[in-house]
């Protein structure tokens, strides 16, 4: 006779040093065996204070924070902070400046997509297109190295247009890299899209409903999974995107496995945005003439009185913003990425909330992973698609 | 932004002042976004309004921002920007208070209002009753203060470093090898947005 055993839930602490959990999260998990019963994540040990810091620095000064929350797809961030900024001002970047932030916002996106999808991977088990991805990672932050210096930070945006425009032939190398790409997809997508191991890992796991998805706050790969054809390069564009023609790939079934197809088709309809921006761009000045927010030329600098005291007034003190607020939202790759910016009418915002999109997807945790295996907690966090820098802010 | 989507947004806005009725302090639209001021008291119930009215559909709460005037009695502002899939609308809901007063959680109409209220309370003290789990979220276990009120020190009170004598982090006030700068960058010349230091005597003078 079998003698009955008293049996406890165990508690268990994830990360916050754990590979599986994409930065710093800690993770107190309550357990019933092998199953999930509760969790608690505690997030905030990134947390660098990047709301406050901007209140203390001017709007060209507060611009490269936002390279440090979302490190792997820098120019997304930049670009809801100067839309926010431009709205308040009320300029727009001349036609040239729109159409390579577009262009730039796309590399970012393939960026993202290319880490996170064959993460997902390894997280489950698949080592090999980890390193494939990371060397056409490469290639595309040789981009951003031509463009702004930098391969991650690039502070390549500015309030008012782009900081400097592509060096010549830069056109050229994107568009040879963009005729190479999708072959390297097609290779990922032999490897995993059928693979026996990563669908049992990934298939029916972590399912949310189009109307749960909504509720939790959920945008970006995580609620097209779900079925809501809702994408705000669409439904409310920015810059360009309402010129550029591109279709925005919706899962079915809402599980992580329709989310790591969505990211993969994301990747092929960004090459169509690039494509389209490279051959549709026109020339010109890729900075708003407005003297008062667009730093002159070097060369005016040396001749004329008035362009070097707008220069010297823009670097210490910076624009002045009117007074009002703005809640301006961008498609980032992990999902909506909003800044709601607050002004005084000064040269320093008075208060720029960023609203990050892993934060909301993060917070469902507990929600997603309630009676799932422990193993399955971590291909949802991987389908989740999470930075610290911009959760923890 | 257009004639057509200001008129859309107005007759928004008149609607919703319409349903909410005397829960609505003040509504307003500017630089193409919808403000509705709102009573806490009739927070809850004007959430599921929102939510639930088939021409708001406010299905989905974005993010909620403190924001702190510290001149004014009611120092804190509560921002709710919400997104109506439906619509294709944004709203955003308003409700002041002060450093005692709470403000009625919304976790129950939007779960995800659960962290963003935590993350409130965390930076600005606001406390939200009603809420299943209000503790600190983004700052250091055992902190104490709230970090984006605008009398907070933006160098803080405390720093850690990890002592090789105790062999653990200890925590310590902060010490500035230099004073603190904030330089005055604000023109006299152009883009002026204050008076100049004495210009207060000259019009004291007159009247």
């Amino acid at each position: 006779m079998a003698a009955e055993a008293e049996i406890k839930n165990l508690t268990l602490n994830f990360g916050p040093q754990h590979p599986a959990a994409h930065g710093v999260l800690r993770m107190v998990m309550e357990m019933d065996g092998e199953i999930v019963e509760r969790i608690d994540p505690h997030i905030g040990l990134l947390h660098r204070g990047t709301e406050k810091l901007i209140e203390y620095k001017t709007y060209l000064q507060a611009m490269p924070y936002f390279d440090r929350l979302d490190y792997v797809a820098p120019m997304c961030q930049e670009h809801a902070f100067v839309l926010a900024a431009e709205k308040l001002l009320g300029i727009a970047p001349p036609p040239r400046g729109q159409y390579v932030r577009v262009l730039f916002a796309e590399v970012s996106r393939i960026l993202n997509h290319l880490l996170n999808a064959p993460a997902l991977a390894l997280d489950v088990g698949a080592m090999t297109p980890m390193l494939w991805a990371f060397e056409e990672r490469e290639k595309l932050m040789e981009f951003h190295e031509g463009v702004c210096g930098a391969r991650l930070h690039a502070a390549y945006f500015r309030v008012g247009g782009v900081h400097q425009d592509m060096p010549a032939g830069m056109a050229d190398d994107i568009v040879a890299w963009a005729d190479a790409f999708p072959k390297f997809l097609d290779d990922m997508e032999t490897l995993l899209n059928e693979n026996r191991i990563f669908k049992q890992r990934t298939v029916d796991i972590g399912v949310v409903s189009a109307d749960e998805a909504m509720a939790w706050g959920f945008s970006g790969p995580m609620l097209r999974a779900s079925g809501v054809p809702w994408d705000l390069r669409k439904a409310q564009p920015y810059d360009v995107y309402d010129q550029m023609d591109f279709d925005i790939p919706i899962g079915k079934n809402g599980d992580c496995y329709d989310r790591y197809l969505i990211r993969v088709e994301e990747m092929r309809q960004s090459v169509r945005i690039i494509r389209q921006c490279l051959s549709e761009m026109p020339d010109g000045p890729v900075m708003t003439d407005d003297g008062k927010v667009g730093p002159p030329s070097r060369g005016e600098m040396k001749r004329s009185m008035e362009a070097l005291i707008h220069h010297f007034k823009l670097y210490t003190e910076g624009f002045h913003v009117p007074a009002g607020e703005t809640y301006t939202a961008v498609e980032a790759p992990k999902g909506e990425f909003g800044v709601y910016l607050v002004s005084d009418g000064s040269n320093k915002p008075y208060r720029c909330k960023i609203r990050a999109p892993g934060f909301a997807h993060l917070q469902a945790m507990d929600f997603l992973c309630k009676g799932h295996m422990l193993a399955d907690s971590v291909a949802i966090l991987g389908a989740m698609d999470v930075v610290f820098g911009e959760i923890d802010r | 932004m257009d004639q057509a989507s200001q008129d859309a947004l107005e007759e928004l806005g008149a609607h919703i002042v319409s349903q909410l009725a005397a829960a609505v302090i003040d509504h307003n639209t500017a630089n193409g976004e919808l403000n509705v001021e709102i009573s806490g008291d009739g927070l809850v119930r004007s959430m599921k309004v929102l939510r639930d009215d088939p021409t708001c559909l406010f299905k989905s709460l974005m993010d909620i921002c403190g924001v702190d005037y510290p001149e004014q009695e009611k120092r804190f502002e509560v921002n709710y920007n919400l997104l109506s899939y439906k619509h294709n609308q944004r709203v955003r809901i308003k409700v002041r208070t002060d450093e005692e007063t709470p403000v009625p959680s919304v976790a129950s109409v939007f779960p995800t209002a659960s962290w963003f209220e935590r993350e409130c309370w965390d930076m600005y003290g606001v406390f939200f009753s009603d809420h299943p789990d209000l503790r600190r979220l983004l700052t250091d276990y055992g902190f104490e203060g709230h970090p984006l009120r605008k009398d907070f020190p933006l160098t803080g009170y405390v720093e850690v470093r990890y002592d090789d004598e105790q062999k653990r982090v200890v925590y310590e006030p902060v010490k500035l090898t230099q004073a603190f700068r904030t330089f005055d960058f604000m023109s006299p010349w152009e883009g002026m947005t204050r008076q100049l230091p004495g210009d207060e005597k000259a019009e004291a003078g007159e009247g």
